[in-house]
């Protein structure tokens, strides 16, 4: 199957069950709130190493956030619901809490919920307010420039994890170029996010490693320089560059639209091929085929 | 259709009719609905010798009349919708759980006494007591919201423990007297003698107010937990102005006769 020149390979990506929640931050001004949230979702691209994976879904507006303030809601995903609290609490209250004129909501609507307000307002030191409104129940905590508002309970929900496509370009320009094209589609899907910087992962990872202690190593079939010296090599002769998109979703037919945008944003002149990544189907629950999203 | 029962002639002394509730008249039919027993004064009379009742009750209740003598109506009631066309006797909604009780007119003393659940919306005044503890009681309401669109009279929310209180008038003096906990939320004004002995919870108020000389003041800044309750009481329809929800407002914290973790917030735009 082909999109222009770009062949589309009739593979699948495999994509992970995992637990996800939604965070709505509010400040004064969204510069504020942007702070928040690009704080909360640094360094939270991968569940290998970060514990959580997180991104910014979009920027809300004031009409759409509980307290009228400008807003931003992002997206934070973990292997379970225990981790996903702490990782909730960790975030929120390092990173969302310390920002200036933040209040912290809960996002979603689901049956499970963890404690996450429940936990930060010890940091109030026995001055924190409880608040319930329409069954609601909200912590006031006392900080330097007035109060951090935040939710009690946030809800969370089964999720997927580890949508992707890669992107097999014949060099780096024409691969950055589709890959932002994909990204900025990917976005305009609600209730997804792209956790890597700007969307955007080149050290793409196979599990295990020669290394005991490793988890994952470098995906050497897809590394340009190891052509003709890794074991085997997916690349055809003049692709030099690969780029891939990582989506993790709150439902699987959001990743799956994501990944269909993707597809015909990344595709055209320079882009060789356009596959995704698997583990032969083993190790994921979801599989998402290539073909099937384009038929 | 709902269940509708209508005042043929408004009681000479207060009728005691708490069976009048969504829940207790469940599936009852007319003629079992009229057969209940209230008290008129000290007289044990059948409902219907002052009420037509028409209808099958579905989870709604209507009644109609001027019903400023008949009391307790809705005490107790743990779920479905009563409407009141009329004005209404005092206790109404008394100890409720849950449901929802509206009130196209004006509402006697007690309104929502020790109330536990559920939302009373009073279109227009509400007597002394709203939301309080009874004489001798040590905590009044736990939960729930009262929404009084007009005035309301004195020691509003006295003891109250949770829930909130909403008042789009003015109130009467002792408002959250020896209060617990909760919220009360006056747009009009405030009598004197607010918050007086109340441990925790928030008092709040648009116009200047009073405040007693065990309250201290804290500063003047812009909660953010007040712009969610606010925006709740737009949406009951209370004249909420956008300087409301976005104005500061100074914080008293109070009472230190007490804990003194009370707070009246007196909005200073």
């Amino acid at each position: 199957m082909r999109i222009q020149s770009t062949e589309i390979v009739d593979t699948f990506a495999e994509a992970f069950k995992m637990w996800g929640a939604r965070v709505v931050i509010t400040a004064e001004t969204a510069d504020w709130t942007m702070a928040a949230a690009r704080a909360m979702t640094g360094f939270a691209t991968s569940v290998i190493g970060c514990k959580c994976e997180a991104g910014i879904e979009r920027e809300l507006p004031d009409s759409e956030t509980p307290d009228g303030r400008p807003g931003a809601s992002v997206l934070l995903f973990a292997t379970s619901a225990e981790s996903l609290g702490k990782r909730l609490v960790e975030r929120i209250g390092q990173c969302v809490m310390t920002c200036p004129t933040t209040a912290c909501f809960d996002g979603l609507e689901a049956e499970d919920s963890v404690v996450v307000g429940g936990a930060l307002r010890f940091f109030g030191d026995g001055y924190q307010i409880r608040k319930k409104l329409n069954g609601r129940r909200f912590w006031r905590v006392p900080v330097m420039d007035g109060e951090f508002l935040v939710d009690e309970r946030f809800s969370v929900k089964p999720a997927v994890g580890g949508g992707n496509i890669l992107i097999l370009a014949t060099d780096t320009g024409r691969a950055l170029a589709a890959a932002k094209a994909a990204v900025a589609a990917m976005r305009e899907v609600p209730g997804v996010i792209l956790p890597f910087p700007d969307g955007v992962v080149r050290s793409g990872s196979k599990p295990g490693s020669r290394y005991k202690a490793l988890p994952a190593s470098t995906n050497d079939a897809y590394c340009p320089t190891l052509r003709g010296f890794a074991p085997e090599t997916e690349l055809p002769g003049d692709v030099t560059c690969v780029l891939e998109i990582v989506i993790d979703g709150l439902e699987v037919a959001d990743v799956e639209e994501a990944m269909r945008r993707g597809l015909k944003a990344a595709a055209g002149d320079g882009v060789v091929r356009i596959t995704a990544g698997n583990y032969g189907g083993n190790l994921g629950q979801f599989k998402i085929g290539l073909h099937g999203l384009l038929a | 259709m709902a269940l509708t029962l209508k005042l043929r002639a408004a009681p000479e002394v207060p009728l005691e009719a708490e069976m009048i509730r969504p829940d207790t008249l469940a599936g009852l039919g007319e003629k079992e609905v009229a057969a209940l027993a209230a008290f008129h004064g000290n007289r044990k009379v059948a409902l219907g010798e002052f009420f037509a009742v028409s209808g099958k009750a579905n989870g709604e209740v209507r009644v109609e009349g001027d019903l400023a003598n008949v009391k307790h109506i809705g005490a107790g009631m743990a779920s479905g919708k009563l409407v009141v066309h009329g004005n209404v006797g005092s206790h109404l909604g008394a100890a409720m759980s849950g449901g929802e009780i509206e009130v196209a007119g004006n509402a006697g003393d007690w309104v929502g006494a020790e109330m536990q659940g559920g939302r009373i919306v009073v279109k227009g005044d509400a007597g002394h007591m709203a939301g309080s503890a009874y004489r001798g009681s040590r905590v009044g309401m736990t939960g729930g919201e009262i929404v009084v669109h007009g005035n309301a009279g004195n020691e509003t929310g006295n003891t109250m423990r949770n829930g909130i209180i909403a008042i789009g008038g003015d109130s009467g003096d002792y408002a959250g007297v020896n209060m617990l906990a909760g919220t009360i939320m006056v747009l009009g004004r405030l009598g004197i003698r607010f918050g007086a002995g109340m441990k925790r919870g928030s008092i709040v108020t648009m116009h200047e107010a009073e405040v007693l000389p065990t309250f201290t003041y804290a500063c003047t800044y812009r909660p953010t937990f007040l712009r969610l309750y606010l925006y709740r009481l737009r949406g009951f329809g209370l004249k909420v102005e956008d300087s409301h929800i976005t104005g500061p407002y100074k914080r008293w914290s109070g009472d230190a006769v007490e804990l003194n973790r009370g707070e009246a917030l007196i909005f200073d735009g």
